[in-house]
C-alpha cells in the first residue's frame, strides 16, 4: 500500500458533465484520462508522478467499472512496451513515469513504438524532474521526442489547460498516428485548481474485447523493408499531419496585442513564470492580460513554422523562454527565421542562464533585460531608474547548514550502514557502487557509503569491471525497488554469468520506498490485484547465485556486521548477494501506529518501546551521531558550567527501532544509551511483580542515598 | 486587519496588488501539506481564488521542503498565479524550523518592504551540526539578528514545543500564528473551520491553534520555551557530611572570584564522584592552580573546570552508580510519560571490554596484565561481549549497584593511578607554563576537553591531546603561541578523525 491513500480523492474521479473539479494536477490528469475514454493505463513510479500511479492504484474498481485495464508495470520499459496496444487496435492507453530517467528506461520501447506508428491514441505522460525539488541529472525528455519523433504537450500550468492538453493529445495521436507525450514539471503535478468536468467515457474498445478479435499486420512491424517505410511515413505522412491538426485545433495559443515590437515565445510549461515577471514589470495585469505578445507553445514538437513567422510578424526582437538545455527550441525556430529570411533577431539564451531553472528572480531579470534592450519605453519609470536601494540583509550562507533528504527516524537501512562503516574500520574502504533508491543517502554524511550510481537496478552491475575481484572484494548496494525493476537481469544475471567475485547489499525494505511505498514482488503484504510475497533470494538462486545470506532484521548490527564481513572474506568463489529485509519504518508506523493506539484503549498489552540518553554519562563525543543521523537523536545543550559539548539527546519521535542500543554496542561506543519499554495494560501478575521489583530496588536506593551526600538536581 | 493595511507600507508592484503570495519552508515529515491545505481551502471558503503548490520528491525524506500558496479575491476570471516563490516577491513566510527561516532569508523570501515571516525558532539538528565532535550547533541568535533585519514584521516562538504540549503537531501552532500574525485578511472562524474541515485531529488541532494565535497575537515567546536544566538545587546526607561539604564549600571561596562558581559546581561533581576527601584534593590542586595564577583568575576558573571533569573521569564505577541513583527511574519514566497504570521496562546497553576490566585491578597488577596481549585476549574472551541489562529487574540492579558502590576500591585501580599521572603532568605542564606565557597556560588547561567518550573514541581523544601537547611544544616561546593552541584544540574538535589538526599541525610545523 502506498505512503499516501487516494482512496477519499478517488470519489472525485466518478463526476459527471456541469460539475466542478477542484483539487491536484496528477487527479486532473486522471480524470481526462477516464473521460477520454483511455482503454488501458500503467507506469511506474516516480517524484513527480508517483501519486499519478497511486491514484490509479487506489481508483483500480472504478477503472474497472469502466473497462479500463490498469497495470502496475515493472518498470519504464514495460509500461512504454504496454503502450503496443495502441498500435493495432483502436484503444486508447496512456503510461506515466518520471522523466528524464524513466523515459531513459521506456526510450526502447518507445523508440519502436514511435516507429510502428499507432491506431488508438497513445499518451505518455511524463513528470519532468528538473530544477528544485529533483532527485535526478538535470537533462531533458525533450531530446527523447525529437530523436524517435513522437509528439511533445507542454501545456500552460493550470487544471483546464492540463486537462484539455489530454484530450487534445490523444485526438492528436490518432490524426497523426504518432504517440504522444504529455510533460508536467514538478509543481504542476501538485498545482491545485478547479475545472469543468465532462462524463466519463467507457473505452469504445476495451482491452478484453480486442483480445477476443486479435489483429496483426506485418507493415507495422519494426524489419527490413517496412522500418525504412516507417521512417519515410514519419515525415512524409504523420508529422505533416500532426502540424495541421496542431494548427486547426489552435494547440498553440497566443496573447496580447496584435501588434507590437517585440514578442515572447514561451514553453507551455513557463507561461505563469513569465506573467509574473510581466506582472512584476507593470506589463501585465493579475489575469495575464498583457502589453507583450506572447506565443505559448502547449505543443513543443513538432514546431509549426508558418505559426511561429506569422508570430513574429512586424516584430523586431522575440524572446524564446526555454528552460533547460541543450535550447532546441531556439535553434529550431532560428533556422525557421533564417530560411524566411527574417531580419527578427531571435533572444534567448543570450539573456537567460543557459543550464539551470527559470527561478522568479531568472525570470524577472531576464524578461527585463530583454525589454530594456527590445522597446524600453514600455518599462514603468521606476523599473527604468530604480531609487530605492536595496536593503543589506547579513549573509548567513556560513552559519545555515544544508539539509539535504536523508534516512528517516527509525529507518531500518540505517543499521545496515552503520554495519557496513563498522567493517570498513576494520578491513578499510572498499570499492562501493550504490543504486538508486532510499539507501543512496548513504552516500551523504554521516556514513559516506557508495560512490557512484549508474541507475535504477545497474548497482551491481556497475561494479562489472571489478567483477574479477582482487585484494578487496567491490560492494553493490541495491534496494528491494531496484532489484525488480531491472536488477534481476541487469545486475544479478550479469554477476552470475560473469562469475563475479563481488558482493552485492539487497536493501530490502518490503517497499518501492523512495517513490511512495508502493508495492513490489517481493512486498510482504498481501495485495488483492498484485502477486506479492516473491522473495528475493528465490530470484537469486534462480539466476545461479548460491552464496546468499538473508539477515531478516536489519536492526541486529552485529548481524549485520559479521555478514558482511563474511561476505568480503569468505574463500567462497562466485557473487555473494545479503537480503537485508527490514520493513520501511515510514510505511510500518503508519500502519501499526493507528492499531497500537487502538489496543491499548481496548485494553490489550502493548509495549511501546523508546530509547534514551543518560545525559551524565554522555561525554558529548558525538560518536553515535556518525553511526547514525537519525531525526530523533539529535543534541541538547546542559545547563552545566563545566561542559563545553551538547550532549546526545533522543525526542519524542524515537520509534525505538533499536539502532542507537544495537550501534552503542556494536561499535563499543558508550553505556549512556538506554530503552524504555512501556508496557500499556500490564498484566495483573506482572504489574505486582515489576511492584515488588520496584520497592527492593528504592529499598537499596535509600539506603545508599542515606549515606552518601546527594545532590538533588531538579531536571 | 485588512490585507491592504497589512501590505501597505510596502511600494506595491504595480499591477501585482491584489495577490497575497505566501510560502511555507519546513522540514520533511513536519506537515508542511496539511498547513498547505488549510490555508488553500481557508481561501477558497473565504472568497478568494487559490492555488497551492508544493516540491515532492526525495526531498520530503528529512530534507528541507517547500510548499507555495497564492491567492487573490476571486473575480470573473481565474488569476494567472506562479508556481513558485519569487526572491523579493513574498508577503507571509513560514518556516518551521529556526534554520530553515535562515534558509529562506538566504534565498531572498524574506524583505523588509513586505514579507511577514512568521518561524518556530526550536531546532531540528542538520547531520552536519551533529557529527562534529565539538559543539557544531549553528548559532540560532545569528538568524534571528538576520530575521530583525530582513523582515518586515518578524514573530517568532518555539511552535513545536507549543504543539506538543497541546497534543498536537507544528502545522496546527504555525496555522495559529498565521491567524494571530493578521497577515490575511480572514477572521480567526475561517482559520477554524478548515481545521473542522479537515477532519482530523480536530480537537487537539484546535488547541494548538489557540495556541499558536495567542502566541503571535500577543507577541510572547514565553511557555514555549522548555524547562531548563538548573543546576543542584538540594543537598541530603548525614550531617558529618553535611559539616564536610560546609567546609569545603567555605574554602572554596577563597578562591579568586572568577573561578568560585566554577570551582562550587566542580566541587560538587567531584565529591559525587567519589567522596569529601576527593573534593579535598581537588581543592587541594585548585589552590595550587590559584598560587601560581598571576593573571585575573581566568587560569583558576579554567583550572576549576577541567580539573573538576578530569578528577570525575568515566569508569565503570561511575557509569554504574550514574544507572542506579535516585531519580533516574522518575526521570525516565516522566520523559517516557509511563504513569501509574503502566510498567516500565529498562534496558542498558553496556559493552565492557578487557581494557576496562583491567582497569579496574589493582594498578600495579593491572598494569602488568594490560602489558601481556595474550592475557588481555583471554579477558576478551570471557567479557568482551554486549551486556543487556534490565536495570527494572533485580538482578541486574544488583550487579551494576555493586559495581557503582566499588568507590572505596577505586583509589586503588589501575585507571586511577593513570588518571592522576595525568591530571599531575597536565597541570604541571600548565603551571610551568604560566610564568612565562598566561594564555598558553590557559589553553593548555582547556585541551582536557579532546578527552572524552568511552573505549575507542576516548582512546582517540588521548591521541589527539597528545598531538596538540606536541603541537604546543613547537609553539612556546611564540608571542601568538596561545592563539595556535587555541586553533589546533578547535580543530580537534571538528572531525573524528583529527583530519582538521593534521592541516592544522603542518601549518605549525611550517612556520615552528
Amino acid at each position: 500500500m502506498a505512503e499516501r491513500s487516494f482512496k477519499a480523492e478517488v470519489e472525485h474521479l466518478k463526476l459527471g458533465e456541469g460539475e466542478t473539479f477542484t483539487g491536484e494536477g496528477i487527479l486532473a490528469i486522471t480524470k481526462a484520462l477516464l473521460e477520454s475514454g483511455v482503454g488501458y493505463v500503467g507506469g511506474y513510479q516516480g517524484a513527480p508522478i508517483s501519486h499519478l500511479m497511486d491514484v490509479l492504484s487506489d481508483a483500480q474498481e472504478l477503472l474497472a467499472d469502466l473497462g479500463v485495464r490498469y497495470e502496475a508495470n515493472a518498470n519504464e520499459a514495460a509500461a512504454g512496451a504496454m503502450l503496443a496496444a495502441s498500435v493495432h487496435y483502436p484503444i486508447r492507453g496512456a503510461v506515466t513515469f518520471k522523466g528524464s530517467v524513466g523515459v531513459n528506461v521506456a526510450s526502447d520501447a518507445l523508440a519502436n513504438l514511435a516507429s510502428s506508428g499507432v491506431t488508438g491514441g497513445a499518451m505518455i505522460i511524463v513528470g519532468e524532474d528538473y530544477g528544485e525539488g529533483s532527485s535526478i541529472m538535470q537533462e531533458r525528455t525533450h531530446a527523447f521526442a525529437m530523436k524517435s519523433q513522437f509528439w511533445l504537450l507542454d501545456p500552460r500550468p493550470n487544471l483546464p489547460s492540463i486537462v484539455k492538453a489530454v484530450s487534445d493529445g490523444f485526438e492528436l495521436s490518432e490524426a497523426s498516428n504518432t504517440p504522444v507525450m504529455l510533460m508536467v514539471r514538478i509543481r504542476s503535478c501538485h498545482v491545485t485548481g478547479s475545472f469543468e468536468c465532462r462524463d466519463n467515457q467507457r473505452p469504445s474498445l476495451t482491452v478484453r474485447e480486442a483480445l477476443s478479435e486479435p489483429r496483426s499486420d506485418f507493415a507495422r512491424v519494426v524489419l527490413p523493408p517496412m522500418s525504412f517505410a516507417h521512417e519515410q511515413d514519419k515525415v512524409k505522412n504523420r508529422w505533416p499531419a500532426a502540424e495541421e491538426f496542431i494548427r486547426e485545433r489552435g494547440l498553440n495559443e497566443t496573447f496580447g496585442p496584435a501588434s507590437a515590437k517585440l514578442g515572447i515565445v514561451v514553453q507551455g510549461g513557463m507561461y505563469n513564470g513569465v506573467i509574473r515577471a510581466l506582472q512584476r514589470l507593470g506589463l501585465a495585469d493579475i489575469y495575464g492580460e498583457t502589453d507583450v505578445p506572447i506565443y505559448v507553445l502547449n505543443v513543443t514538437y513538432p514546431l509549426i513554422s508558418d505559426e511561429f513567422l506569422a508570430f513574429c510578424e512586424g516584430k523586431d526582437h522575440v524572446l524564446v523562454v526555454e528552460e533547460g538545455q541543450p535550447e532546441f527550441i531556439e535553434t529550431q525556430l532560428g533556422s525557421f527565421l533564417y530560411r524566411a529570411d527574417s531580419d527578427v533577431k531571435l533572444h534567448g539564451k543570450d539573456l537567460f542562464p543557459m543550464a539551470g531553472e527559470y527561478t522568479g528572480a531568472v525570470m524577472l531579470d531576464t524578461v527585463e533585460a530583454f525589454i530594456r534592450e527590445a522597446a524600453p519605453e514600455m518599462l514603468p519609470a521606476n523599473v527604468r531608474a530604480p531609487n530605492a536601494e536595496k536593503p543589506q540583509i547579513p549573509d548567513l550562507s556560513k552559519t545555515v547548514p544544508i539539509r539535504p533528504p536523508g534516512f528517516c527516524t527509525g529507518c531500518p537501512e540505517r543499521p545496515i550502514f552503520a554495519a557496513m562503516k563498522l567493517v570498513e574500520n576494520e578491513l578499510g574502504k572498499h570499492q562501493i557502487a550504490a543504486d538508486i533508491g532510499c539507501h543512496l543517502f548513504a552516500a551523504l554524511p554521516p556514513f559516506e557509503i557508495g560512490g557512484a550510481t549508474m541507475g535504477y537496478g545497474l548497482g551491481p552491475a556497475a561494479n562489472g569491471a571489478f567483477d574479477g575481484g582482487g585484494e578487496k572484494r567491490p560492494v553493490a548496494i541495491i534496494g528491494d525497488g531496484g532489484f525488480w525493476h531491472n536488477g534481476l537481469s541487469s545486475s544479478f544475471t550479469n554477476m552470475s554469468f560473469n562469475k563475479s567475485d563481488g558482493v552485492a547489499i539487497v536493501v530490502d525494505n518490503f517497499y518501492s520506498a523512495a517513490t511512495g511505498g508502493q508495492d513490489i514482488m517481493s512486498s510482504r503484504a498481501t495485495n488483492p490485484t498484485k502477486s506479492t510475497r516473491n522473495p528475493i533470494s528465490k530470484a537469486l538462486k534462480g539466476v545461479g547465485i548460491d552464496w546468499v545470506r538473508e539477515v531478516d532484521r536489519t536492526y541486529d548490527v552485529g548481524r549485520m556486521r559479521d555478514t558482511i564481513r563474511e561476505a568480503l572474506t569468505t574463500p567462497h568463489k562466485g557473487p555473494k548477494v545479503i537480503v537485508a529485509s527490514s520493513e520501511c519504518m515510514l510505511n510500518r508506523q503508519r500502519r501499526e501506529k493507528p492499531l497500537r493506539n487502538a489496543a491499548i484503549k481496548e485494553g490489550r498489552r502493548v509495549e511501546a518501546p523508546r530509547f534514551g540518553v543518560d545525559e551524565e554519562v554522555c561525554t558529548g563525543d558525538h560518536a553515535c551521531m556518525r553511526l547514525s543521523g537519525c531525526p530523533s537523536l539529535s543534541l541538547k545543550k546542559l545547563d552545566d558550567p563545566l561542559r563545553d559539548d551538547p550532549v546526545a539527546h533522543i525526542d519524542q519521535s524515537c520509534v525505538g527501532c533499536g539502532n542507537c542500543g544495537e550501534v552503542a554496542d556494536a561499535a563499543i561506543l558508550c553505556p549512556s544509551f538506554y530503552r524504555a519499554d512501556v508496557v500499556h495494560n500490564p498484566g495483573g501478575f506482572e504489574k505486582w511483580w515489576a511492584g515488588m521489583s520496584a520497592r527492593l530496588i528504592g529499598w537499596l536506593i535509600r539506603r545508599r542515598s542515606a549515606k552518601r551526600l546527594e545532590f538533588q538536581s531538579a531536571s | 486587519m485588512t490585507v491592504q493595511e497589512a501590505l501597505a507600507p510596502r511600494q506595491a508592484d504595480l499591477r501585482l496588488g491584489g495577490i497575497i503570495k505566501l510560502a511555507i519552508l519546513a522540514v520533511g515529515g513536519q506537515g508542511g501539506g496539511v498547513l498547505t491545505n488549510w490555508i488553500e481551502s481557508m481561501a477558497r471558503a473565504s472568497g478568494y481564488a487559490a492555488q497551492a503548490t508544493s516540491v515532492a520528491g526525495v526531498a520530503q525524506r528529512t530534507g528541507a521542503t517547500v510548499y507555495y500558496v497564492e491567492m487573490a479575491p476571486a473575480g470573473d476570471k481565474p488569476p494567472i498565479f506562479s508556481l513558485m516563490p519569487a526572491a523579493g516577491d513574498v508577503d507571509i513566510m513560514i518556516t518551521a524550523e529556526m534554520m530553515e527561516a535562515g534558509r529562506a532569508i538566504m534565498r531572498g523570501f524574506v524583505t523588509p518592504d513586505r514579507t511577514v515571516l512568521i518561524s518556530s525558532t526550536h531546532r531540528s539538528l542538520a547531520v552536519s551540526e551533529k557529527t562534529v565532535p565539538g559543539d557544531g550547533i549553528a548559532s540560532t541568535e545569528e538568524v534571528k539578528a538576520a530575521a530583525e533585519v530582513a523582515a518586515r514584521h518578524f514573530i517568532c516562538a518555539d511552535f513545536d514545543a507549543l504543539a506538543i504540549k497541546n497534543g498536537s503537531v507544528i502545522s496546527a501552532t504555525l496555522f495559529g500564528a498565521l491567524a494571530g500574525s493578521g497577515a490575511l485578511p480572514f477572521k480567526r472562524e475561517a482559520y477554524e473551520d478548515a481545521i473542522r474541515a479537515g477532519g482530523k485531529g480536530v480537537d487537539a488541532s484546535l488547541r494548538a491553534f489557540a495556541a499558536g494565535f495567542d502566541s503571535a497575537a500577543t507577541g510572547s515567546e514565553t511557555a514555549a520555551e522548555g524547562s531548563p536544566v538548573t543546576a543542584a538545587s538540594g543537598l541530603a546526607g548525614p550531617e558529618r557530611l553535611l559539616r564536610g561539604w560546609e567546609a569545603l564549600t567555605a574554602r572554596a571561596l577563597k578562591l579568586p572570584a572568577p573561578a568560585i562558581e566554577i570551582a562550587e559546581a566542580g566541587l560538587k561533581k567531584v565529591v559525587q564522584f567519589q567522596d569529601l576527601a576527593y573534593g579535598e584534593d581537588y581543592l587541594e590542586r585548585l589552590e595550587r592552580v590559584a598560587a601560581r595564577d598571576t593573571g585575573d583568575g581566568t587560569l583558576t576558573r579554567e583550572a576549576a573546570k577541567y580539573l573538576a571533569n578530569a578528577m570525575a573521569y568515566d569508569d565503570i564505577i561511575r557509569v554504574a552508580d550514574a544507572k542506579t541513583r535516585a531519580g533516574r527511574r522518575e526521570r525516565i519514566a516522566a520523559e517516557m510519560n509511563s504513569g501509574d497504570a503502566q510498567v516500565m521496562h529498562v534496558t542498558e546497553f553496556l559493552h565492557p571490554r578487557a581494557e576496562e576490566i583491567v582497569s579496574m585491578l589493582p594498578a600495579k597488577l593491572g598494569a602488568r596484565w594490560a602489558a601481556n596481549p595474550k592475557r588481555m585476549a583471554l579477558i576478551d574472551r570471557l567479557f568482551n561481549k554486549g551486556r543487556r541489562m534490565r536495570t527494572d529487574s533485580l538482578p541486574a540492579f544488583m550487579a551494576l549497584y555493586f559495581l557503582g558502590g566499588l568507590k572505596g576500591w577505586r583509589k586503588r585501580t589501575l585507571r586511577h593511578a593513570q588518571e592522576m599521572a595525568h591530571i599531575e603532568a597536565w597541570l604541571d605542564r600548565a603551571l610551568d607554563e604560566a610564568a612565562c606565557d598566561y594564555d598558553l597556560a590557559v589553553e593548555i588547561l582547556r585541551c582536557q576537553r579532546l578527552i572524552k567518550g568511552y573505549s575507542d573514541t576516548h582512546a582517540r581523544g588521548q591521541s589527539k591531546y597528545a598531538r596538540v601537547m606536541e603541537g604546543i611544544d613547537l609553539l612556546a616561546g611564540r608571542d601568538d603561541a596561545a592563539e595556535w593552541a587555541r586553533r589546533l584544540r578547535e580543530a580537534a574538535l571538528l572531525d573524528e578523525n583529527g583530519k582538521a589538526l593534521d592541516g592544522a599541525l603542518k601549518t605549525v610545523v611550517s612556520f615552528a
